[in-house]
């Protein structure tokens, strides 16, 4: 099993002081290499789930298990560590940093891991996602598409085991969104990387397989 | 990647205000340096270990002016001393290992530079611990045999582009407009000393003597004689009366231009020794202890005084140049310091536009304490490349006054002096960029990641 989680429950306070309950999953698995999508409406909690799965934010109780490691027992810093080693991150929005190449933006993703950065590596990945002639470019010489295929990139710089995405194909064009999803299953594919992709699109869901509505599993009123 | 890097490519990210945080720094080390340089440069010029002799007699008056003219060339020397003084009451004391008259007051026409008159026992003792004056592969004692022989310093031969064999007049001191007749011959070029005999010209006491205008006239000379305490017979009075007139036809005769038999660089006329004056003269006792004595011996009248040749500048640099300089180093802290708030104000506004990229790098995996090392890092770079930047900025500052400070003080610098302070200002940039990143460094550790990212 590559992610489980078990009576999960997060809840975030309110200026008001009154606890505002977001997540509250009893039971939610995905298989090693398997690929999920996970849908669900707006404010409902999906990227809080990607965010406590991937470490960044604690739960409240409750596990998540990756790879057979229990991430929220965990300290901070042990899940930083955890977080870069074992689980990549695309975001709706990329995330590149400004100020460093695309080649360097995947480099970065590597330097956090505690492993040597691998620029021939870095270079490889950004190849395989069609970038191979844009190594040197900062993100603003990139298009849209392009930065996300880099930031796709920086998310396999670690050979993880869990890839996460939070709608990577939310602001990119149809003709993108289809090479974006194309490369980011691909590369899950080829390596078993297991996936949970977040998405909007009822598109994008009915390439899934397994597809999952977040509000099925998550009961956030029970725990109030 | 290292954490340098990630730092020094976050500062490019925002190169015009990191170039003007860094160059606030430069400027202030820049001060800092040149202070510390020039300072050091001042100190060890006049606190000189040890200059050959252990007295310097003179008339009375300022015992620092005393120092400053005879050892630093500074200045011009107070009244003279009589020559009968040197020779009866100074060469036949027995505590006396060697006496070395020096006369003083004339410079160069080209340059301006101080003339000494002396013996060639000048040149055979040490210039500081140690050292001893060389002259190109000669013996400076063995120099200076002809009344017109001249063995000038290291600076004064590069600037006045003179070699062996240069001829050169000397301007008569305090009147710019009259310059001796009479030439002298370069026959020696002291090695660099590092001191004021640099820009020294030695002549030779006889012709610096011979020269018009050097000798006492006749009546001046018996009346300080005699205010000296000596007796002068009728028969002595009248044998200087004589030699003097003769010396004073011999002028007027080579003013007339009856330049017969006359080819050489000068007109080499002996005084008689009554009309003989020395400025200085440098004593080296047989025994420190006997300095002391022969100190309180001499000061103890009227007629001249004893000066330890260290002492008048040690007190002068403690009391008031220290002070200055306390004052001073004081000010350019304070200008670095200012700097280093510089640097916090700088990378501390910064920290709201960089939340997203800390939560970024924290996204990435980064450690919070990894987020707030780069945040370190970024002040550390801009304090040691604006202090780098800084020290050659400082070096060069004082390369250019150099000349400024030589012309002005007399004092020669040396623009690459490195003073041992300027290796505490390395910790103390160090201890300003820790000081300066903490609190953006904390407040990078303090960022929320999911929030950051949201934004």
């Amino acid at each position: 099993m590559s992610l489980s989680i078990r009576n999960l429950r997060k809840s975030y306070i309110e200026p008001t002081g009154r606890r505002l309950p977001i997540l509250n999953v009893e039971s939610f698995e995905i298989a090693s290499a398997e690929q999920v999508v996970l849908v669900g409406s707006s404010g409902g909690g999906k990227t809080t789930l990607l965010n406590v799965i991937a470490g960044i934010t604690s739960a409240d109780s409750g596990s998540v298990t990756i790879d057979g490691v229990d991430v929220t027992s965990l300290p901070e810093a042990g899940r930083d560590r955890f977080r870069a080693q074992r689980i990549g991150y695309v975001f709706q929005t990329f995330h590149l940093l400004p100020a460093f190449t695309a080649l360097e933006n995947v480099l970065l993703g590597m330097s956090f891991s505690g492993r040597k950065a691998d620029r021939h590596r870095a270079a490889e990945l950004l190849k395989r996602v069609g970038l191979g002639q844009r190594l040197d470019h900062r993100p603003t010489a990139l298009s849209v598409g392009e930065q996300q295929r880099v930031a796709v990139a920086r998310s396999l710089a670690n050979s993880p085991s869990l890839l996460l995405a939070d709608e990577p194909t939310a602001n990119v064009d149809t003709a993108n969104q289809d090479h974006i999803l194309e490369l980011i299953r691909g590369a899950c594919t080829e390596h078993g990387v297991s996936l949970l992709m977040v998405t909007h699109s009822r598109d994008v869901a009915s390439r899934f397989d397994r597809i999952e509505n977040l509000s099925d599993f998550n009961r956030p009123e029970v725990a109030a | 990647m290292t954490l340098l890097a990630i730092a020094w490519k976050s500062m490019r990210q925002r190169s015009l205000s990191s170039l003007l945080t860094a160059l606030s720094v430069a400027l202030g080390v820049m001060l800092m340096v040149a202070v510390l340089v020039i300072n050091g440069i001042v100190s060890d010029t006049f606190r000189q270990k040890g200059t050959g002799f252990n007295l310097i007699i003179s008339s009375p008056g300022s015992d620092l002016a005393t120092v400053l003219s005879c050892v630093y060339r500074i200045g011009l020397p107070g009244e003279p001393l009589p020559w009968r003084f040197y020779e009866e009451d100074i060469l036949k004391n027995p505590a006396i290992e060697s006496a070395i008259p020096m006369t003083m007051g004339d410079a160069t026409q080209a340059g301006g530079f101080p003339i000494v008159g002396t013996t060639a026992e000048f040149f055979g003792m040490e210039y500081e611990p140690g050292k001893h004056f060389r002259v190109k592969g000669q013996d400076p004692r063995k120099l200076l045999t002809g009344p017109f022989d001249a063995i000038i310093g290291d600076r004064v031969a590069r600037e006045n582009g003179w070699d062996l064999g240069s001829e050169f007049s000397l301007i008569h001191g305090g009147m710019d407009d009259h310059v001796h007749d009479e030439k002298f011959k370069v026959v020696g070029i002291l090695a660099m000393t590092g001191t004021a005999n640099d820009k020294t010209v030695f002549v030779n006491l006889d012709g610096f003597f011979s020269m018009s205008g050097h000798d006492k006239p006749a009546t001046e000379a018996l009346k300080r004689l005699r205010d000296f305490g000596y007796e002068v017979t009728p028969q002595q009075e009248q044998t200087l009366l004589k030699a003097a007139a003769e010396l004073a036809h011999h002028g007027e005769e080579e003013a007339a231009g009856d330049h017969a038999g006359h080819e050489h660089h000068g007109h080499f006329h002996s005084l008689p020794n009554d009309l003989k004056e020395v400025s200085f003269i440098l004593v080296r006792t047989k025994r420190p202890a006997q300095a002391i004595m022969l100190t309180a011996e001499i000061n103890e009248g009227v007629r001249a005084m004893a000066v330890n040749p260290i002492r008048p500048m040690a007190r002068f640099l403690d009391n008031f140049v220290g002070s200055i300089r306390t004052v001073l180093l004081f000010l350019t802290a304070l200008i670095v310091v200012v700097a280093g708030v510089g640097i916090f104000v700088s990378i501390y506004n910064s920290m709201a536009d960089r939340r997203r990229e800390i939560a970024i790098m924290r996204a990435l995996g980064a450690q919070r304490v990894t987020v707030m090392l780069i945040i370190l890092g970024e002040s550390l770079l801009l304090c040691l490349s604006g202090g780098l930047l800084g020290f050659t900025l400082g070096h060069g500052l004082v390369f250019v006054a150099a000349p400024f400070i030589e012309s002005r003080a007399g004092i020669l610098v040396n623009p690459f002096k490195f003073e041992l302070l300027e290796i505490a200002l390395l910790p103390m940039l160090l201890v300003m960029a820790i000081l300066a990143g903490v609190l953006p460094g904390l407040a990078a550790y303090r960022t929320d990641v999911a929030s950051s990212l949201s934004d």
